[in-house]
């Protein structure tokens, strides 16, 4: 998992049915690295700092359902703490 | 997930009988303004996109959750057609 900043969002009007409902947001990550598309699973808006989920494990966001996907944000960051500079 | 451009499709006839009557496409990976990023995947299509249209791809072991994809050997999937990026400045 990995922070990341809500940049935007994409939208897709002819997708993969179990996508449908769920929103697709733009996500910078924080600590270097490009863009990507990650399915949004707690309400995220533009500017607000989140976490995301990679691999397989970002559809168990969506208990129950099998989404195709390998990006979820699963949650909004309110605060980071850290002792030092990030690397 | 990731954001690309297809640029051309692949023929196989030897392939692994779970792939067949899949298409397969060259998807040339592009940025939120649609410029054209290095490097390139071979994707399964699962909403039938066609030639230069931009698409949004699933990778890994997620892909085989796409539409008509379980239990086949796939690690990446077109899942969407984009029809608009929006980005903040």
């Amino acid at each position: 998992m990995y922070l990341g900043k809500v940049v935007g969002n994409v939208v897709c009007s002819i997708q993969d049915e179990a996508l449908r409902g769920i929103r697709l947001m733009l996500v910078e990550r924080v600590h270097g690295g490009g863009v990507v598309v990650a399915l949004d699973a707690v309400g995220s808006g533009p500017g607000e700092m989140v976490y995301v989920c990679r691999g397989k494990e970002a559809s168990f966001a969506f208990k129950g359902r099998e989404v195709p996907t390998e990006a979820t944000i699963v949650a909004i960051v309110d605060d980071v703490q850290r002792v030092g500079e990030f690397s | 997930m990731l954001l690309a451009r297809i640029a051309g499709t692949v023929v196989a006839t030897r392939k692994d009988p779970r792939l067949e009557g899949k298409k397969l496409l060259i998807c040339q990976l592009v940025n939120t303004k649609g410029e054209d990023e290095k490097g390139y995947i071979i994707a399964v299509d699962t909403v039938d996109a066609g030639y230069r249209e931009k698409v949004l791809i699933v990778q890994g072991s997620s892909a085989r959750m796409a539409y008509g994809c379980k239990d086949i050997p796939v690690d990446a999937a077109i899942v969407g057609i984009v029809d608009h990026v929006e980005r903040e400045a």
